[in-house]
């Protein structure tokens, strides 16, 4: 227990997914505008890194990885450079069927993220969770707890980028840095106040 | 070479730069540039992907529905950075672990998708092909800056030879540990980004809301 409570906060704190690992950063800047909408993006990023961090691991180990196949009589076979298609297919495909599926039974939930949920597929840190799952050689319940902290940390981080950006468009900023160079030095800032977690753990 | 060739190629250089006007890719430029040697490796991978990517997908665009068009460009792309993986892994070895899974991000690298959406989708195959490898230069200017910059002060060195004489080798020059972080990577990026549209002010961003002029009030005596 206390080792998955471990990777918990390393994934949510120690290696922020945004700040320390630099992934979904198209998004984390485009995106960050207003608290509502970081928010949603935050909740969509969790929900679809649960379900497609597992789900990789899965394809990982049993299909892909050396030696996978030998359940269907090919031990030899190695087909771990298959495996960026076939992390982009799966992600993919869990978010149509996730827009698909709220958009039938959660109608509400599906307004408020529906317009997110496209965006997802391409977003780094999700494909980025699948492959650090794969190099770090993460197991079926640590790939659970990876997914879940790295899209929680992802949240948290664009969450409080747009608290701080709500208020910073009232201020007064020099002409070449408004908008993104401004955007830019503050996940600085940000990025140095999370790196006083780095070394935490429990 | 014709005008609109010279022009694709030369504009994403700084006027339409990827990174610094278009916000794409930022991501890996922040990541891959704690040194020199695997931020060229990395500008090489992407600018090929960009270039090949652009120019497959223009070949295919009379053929494909509107409905799977994103898919059939993941597809491509997904091919393209197999490949490049697995060149590198062939061939630079060292450089293609230190790059760990920044090589499979260029899939969701927003650039490549970006062009191929943005570009490859409306014109012929040759032109799209220079455009790619013209947004690629584009990123790999601003990741060479950023990695000359990171690795001089962060550990005195250029290409891993040492160029400021380090304290530990008897040198004067006392490496500044903060810049192999990752915060000097946003500052550093926020900075060129000032630079870029101080000089280009046409870039600059409308704000939303206008300061209203410094009254002063008057005081009753």
């Amino acid at each position: 227990m206390e080792h998955y409570l471990s990777l918990l906060v390393r994934a949510v704190f120690v290696e922020n997914m945004a700040l320390q690992m630099f992934l979904g950063m198209c998004t984390f800047i485009a995106v960050s505008k207003k608290i509502e909408t970081a928010v949603g993006l935050g909740i969509a990023v969790t929900a679809v890194q649960v379900i497609t961090v597992p789900l990789n691991n899965l394809v990982y180990q049993f299909l892909l990885k050396a030696g996978a196949l030998s359940w269907l009589g090919f031990p030899e076979l190695d087909l771990s450079f298959l495996g960026f298609i076939c992390y982009i297919g799966i992600i993919a495909a869990v978010v149509q069927v996730m827009e698909m599926f709220m958009d039938k039974y959660m109608p509400a939930l599906y307004n408020a993220l529906g317009v997110f949920l496209p965006l997802i597929a391409v977003n780094c840190a999700i494909m980025g969770g699948s492959l650090f799952m794969v190099e770090r050689s993460y197991n079926f319940p640590e790939s659970v707890v990876y997914g879940m902290g790295s899209g929680m940390g992802w949240a948290l981080a664009i969450t409080a980028m747009a608290g701080i950006r709500e208020k910073l468009k009232y201020s007064d900023v020099p002409l070449g840095l408004r908008g993104m160079g401004i955007t830019f030095i503050t996940t600085g800032l940000m990025s140095l106040g999370f790196m006083s977690f780095s070394g935490l753990s429990l | 070479m014709s005008s609109a060739v010279k022009a694709v190629l030369t504009r994403p250089l700084v006027t339409e730069n990827p990174i610094t006007l278009q916000i794409l890719g930022i991501c890996s430029s922040l990541a891959v540039t704690t040194s020199l040697n695997v931020a060229i490796v990395m500008c090489v991978a992407l600018t090929v992907v960009t270039g090949f990517s652009n120019f497959f997908i223009s070949l295919v665009r009379n053929y494909m529905p509107s409905s799977i068009r994103i898919i059939i460009q993941m597809a491509i792309i997904s091919a393209l950075v197999i490949a490049v993986d697995q060149l590198l892994q062939a061939f630079a070895y060292e450089i293609s672990k230190q790059l760990s899974v920044f090589v499979g991000l260029i899939i969701t690298n927003c650039i490549v998708m970006g062009r191929a959406e943005a570009f490859a989708m409306k014109n012929p195959p040759v032109i799209s092909f220079m455009d790619g490898i013209g947004n690629g230069l584009g990123y790999s200017m601003v990741l060479l800056i950023l990695a000359s910059i990171r690795e001089l002060f962060g550990s005195g060195s250029l290409f891993g030879m040492e160029i400021l004489p380090l304290v530990a080798n008897g040198g004067w020059y006392q490496p500044n540990g903060l810049m192999l972080l990752a915060p000097s990577a946003f500052f550093i990026i926020g900075f060129l980004i000032w630079i870029v549209r101080t000089k280009r002010v046409e870039q600059v961003e409308k704000t939303e809301f206008r300061l209203a002029p410094h009254t002063v009030q008057e005081v009753a005596h």
